[in-house]
C-alpha cells in the first residue's frame, strides 16, 4: 500500500478514535469545574463539591438502584427466556422455524416508543378487564412493565449469541450421554449448558448494560418511578448542576476499570498462548534433534 | 421437535417451548395486537369506556392530517399537515444520519479488517466499546455541554480563528439533533460493516491491486459488494434506532425541530391520551417497516442476513 495512504490511513483512525472520546473527557472535566453551568469553558477552578452534592442527592442514588434492579432482573429473565429460544431454534427446522427466528429478530428492531406504549395498554388492559378499576399489582405502570418491555428484545440479543455458540456444540456428547444411562434433566446440566456458558455469561452482560442504556421503553411504562437515565433526562431538561458530571465522571471511570481488567486479563492469556506454542515447538524440535520423530 | 423430545424429555421440552411462547406472546404479538386494537377506539373517561360512545374508527389516524402549516422548499410554498410535516423531516433526517455514519465508519471498518497491525486490534476494538458502555443518555448530554452557546465548540473555533461570532448551534433547526445521534449511532453501522469486510480474502484485494486497479476501483468493485450485507444490516440498525430516538432530539432538539417520536410521546404524556399514541406508533412502526423492507428488496438483502 502506498506510504501516504497508509499514513493518512492511522491519522483517520486517530481522529475517529478523538471524536469519540473527547465528548467523554468534556463532560468528564466540568464535573471538577467549579461553574453552577456543566461546562468547561470558563474554567472557575478545581472543585470536588459537585461530588459531594451527587453523595446527598437521594432521588439520584435511589434511581442508581432502581436501576442496577431492573438491569439484574431483565438479565435474569433475557437469559432464561433467550437460551430456550436458542436451544428451540436450533432443534427445529423448516418454515415453522424461518417464521419464529424472523419474529424474535424482528424484536431487535421494533422502535422502543411502540415496546413501550404496546407493553404498558396490554397491562394495564389487561387488568382493567380482568379487576376492573382497581388493578392489583403487575397490572399497573411500574418499573415490572419496563422490565417486561425490555426483555422482550433484549432476549432477542442473547438468543443470538447462544445460538451462535450452539453451531460449535458436539450433538453426539448428549447422545453419549443417553446411552449411558443420564436422564434428561442431567443432559441439560451436565453436558448442553456447560458448552453454552461462555455464550450465556455473555449474553447476561450485554442484557445488564443494554437494560441501563434503555430510555425509550422505561419512559413509556415506568408510572411514577425513576431510574438513573430518566432521571438524568429529566435534569437535563429542568435546571441542570455538574452533579450529572460527576456521576457521569464516575461512570465513565468504573468503565475503564473494566475495560483495563479485561485488556490486561487477555494480555496475560496471549502471552501464555504464546510460551505454550513456543514450548510446543522447542519440544518438537527436540524430537527432531534426538532423532525420535 | 421430536428431537428435543428424545434428549430433554417431556418435562424440559415443555418448560422451553412455554418460555418462548411467553415470551413471543405475552411480550411482543399480544401487546402489539392491543396496540393496533386501542389505535381504533377513541379517548374515553374511565366510565365510558364500553359505552355507546365506544367504537372503531379512523378518527385517531386522521389527527395525523390535522392542522396544516405553511412551508416552502426551493421557493415553493406548500400547505401540510404538521405531523406528517414532522414525519416526513424524521425520516428524511434519519437517512441523512445513515449516510453520514456509513461514509464515517467504512474507512475506518476497512482500516480495523485490511490494514492495522493484528496485535493492536484488540486494544482498538475495547477502546472503541468505550463510549458504547456510556449511557446514551450521557452521550447525547455530553454533546449538549459541547454544543452550549457558551460551550468549548464555540470557544475552540473563535480560538483558532475560524468563526467570529458563537454560534447557536442548537438553536439551527435538526443540527443538534443531527450531530448527536451521529455521535450515538456510529458504532452501530462499524462493527457489522468490519465483520464484513473481514471476511474478505486480503488476496483479492491483492490480485486487483497487481492488475493495475486503481484504490478507488478496488473499493468499488471488490470490497464494497462484498460488505454489502454488512452495510445493509448496519444501515436498517441507524436508521431505525434514529428514528425511533426520543432521547437525543429532546435533549439536543431546538425550538424549531421536533421528532416524531416527540409527537407520540406528547400525545401519550401531555395529552394523556394513549389512544392517539397508539395510533401514531402503529403508523411508525408500519411506516418504517415498510420504509427498511424497500430498502433491504433494492439493495437485494435478506432480513436473515441483518443478525449475523
Amino acid at each position: 500500500m502506498h506510504k501516504l495512504r497508509l499514513n493518512l490511513s492511522h491519522l483517520y483512525a486517530l481522529l475517529f478514535l478523538v471524536y469519540l472520546i473527547a465528548p467523554l473527557v468534556v463532560m468528564s472535566g466540568a464535573a471538577f469545574n467549579d461553574n453552577k453551568l456543566p461546562s468547561i469553558v470558563p474554567w472557575k477552578g478545581w472543585t470536588g463539591r459537585w461530588f459531594v452534592d451527587l453523595w446527598h442527592d437521594e432521588r439520584m442514588l435511589l434511581a442508581f438502584a432502581n436501576t442496577l434492579w431492573v438491569a439484574a432482573a431483565v438479565a435474569v429473565i433475557s437469559v432464561v427466556v433467550g437460551t430456550a429460544a436458542a436451544i428451540l431454534i436450533n432443534s427445529i427446522s423448516g418454515r415453522v422455524r424461518t417464521v419464529l427466528y424472523g419474529m424474535m429478530i424482528a424484536t431487535i428492531l421494533i422502535p422502543g416508543v411502540v415496546i413501550g406504549i404496546s407493553t404498558m395498554i396490554m397491562w394495564t388492559k389487561l387488568g382493567g378487564v380482568l379487576f376492573g378499576v382497581d388493578k392489583p399489582f403487575p397490572f399497573i405502570p411500574g418499573l415490572h412493565l419496563s422490565v417486561l418491555g425490555q426483555v422482550s428484545y433484549i432476549a432477542a440479543m442473547v438468543m443470538l449469541l447462544v445460538l451462535a455458540r450452539l453451531q460449535s456444540f458436539d450433538a453426539g456428547l448428549e447422545e453419549a450421554a443417553l446411552d449411558l444411562g443420564a436422564s434428561h434433566g442431567q443432559v441439560m446440566r451436565r453436558i448442553l449448558l456447560p458448552h453454552l456458558y461462555p455464550a450465556i455469561g455473555a449474553g447476561a452482560a450485554v442484557a445488564f448494560f443494554q437494560s441501563i442504556e434503555n430510555f425509550n421503553v422505561t419512559q413509556f411504562t415506568r408510572g411514577g418511578a425513576d431510574t438513573l437515565t430518566v432521571y438524568v433526562f429529566s435534569k437535563v431538561r429542568s435546571g441542570i448542576t455538574p452533579t450529572i458530571n460527576a456521576l457521569a465522571f464516575l461512570l465513565i471511570c468504573f468503565t475503564l476499570l473494566l475495560a483495563a481488567a479485561y485488556e490486561i486479563n487477555r494480555r496475560r492469556l496471549a502471552r501464555i498462548e504464546a510460551t505454550r506454542q513456543a514450548e510446543a515447538r522447542r519440544a518438537e524440535e527436540m524430537a527432531e534433534v534426538t532423532g525420535l520423530a | 421437535m421430536h428431537d428435543m423430545m428424545r434428549r430433554y424429555g417431556p418435562g424440559l421440552t415443555l418448560l422451553i417451548c412455554l418460555l418462548v411462547a411467553f415470551w413471543l406472546l405475552m411480550l411482543v404479538i399480544v401487546p402489539n395486537i392491543t396496540l393496533f386494537e386501542q389505535s381504533f377506539r377513541p379517548y374515553l373517561p374511565v366510565v365510558e369506556v364500553g359505552g355507546p360512545k365506544d367504537f372503531y374508527s379512523f378518527d385517531n389516524y386522521m389527527k395525523v392530517f390535522d392542522g396544516n402549516v405553511e412551508k416552502s422548499l426551493f421557493g415553493m410554498s406548500f400547505e401540510i399537515p404538521v405531523h406528517v410535516y414532522t414525519f416526513f423531516l424524521t425520516i428524511l433526517y434519519s437517512m441523512l444520519v445513515t449516510l453520514v455514519c456509513f461514509a464515517m465508519a467504512y474507512p475506518l471498518a476497512y482500516y480495523m479488517a485490511k490494514i492495522v497491525n493484528p496485535t493492536t486490534l484488540p486494544t482498538l476494538l475495547l477502546m472503541l466499546f468505550i463510549p458504547l458502555w456510556v449511557s446514551e443518555v450521557l452521550r447525547a448530554f455530553a454533546w449538549w455541554i459541547i454544543l452550549a452557546f457558551k460551550g468549548p465548540l464555540n470557544a475552540l473555533l473563535q480560538g483558532i480563528g475560524l468563526i467570529e461570532d458563537p454560534i447557536r448551534w442548537t438553536n439551527m433547526g435538526y443540527t443538534g439533533v443531527v450531530i448527536g445521534l451521529i455521535y450515538t449511532y456510529v458504532l452501530f453501522m462499524l462493527f457489522p460493516i468490519y465483520n464484513a469486510i473481514q471476511s474478505l480474502d486480503t488476496n483479492q484485494i491483492e490480485a486487483a491491486e497487481d492488475l493495475g486497479a486503481p484504490w478507488w476501483k478496488t473499493h468499488w468493485r471488490i470490497v464494497l459488494p462484498h460488505a454489502k450485507p454488512g452495510i445493509a444490516s448496519g444501515s436498517v440498525m441507524v436508521f431505525m434506532l434514529s428514528a425511533g430516538s426520543l432521547l437525543v432530539p429532546s435533549i439536543l432538539g431546538s425550538t424549531t425541530s421536533q421528532w416524531f417520536t416527540q409527537t407520540i410521546d406528547q400525545w401519550f404524556k401531555d395529552a394523556l391520551d394513549w389512544n392517539t399514541a397508539s395510533a401514531y406508533a402503529f403508523i411508525l412502526l408500519f411506516l418504517c417497516t415498510v420504509f427498511v423492507s424497500l430498502a433491504l428488496w433494492v439493495f437485494k438483502v435478506k432480513l436473515s442476513d441483518i443478525a449475523k
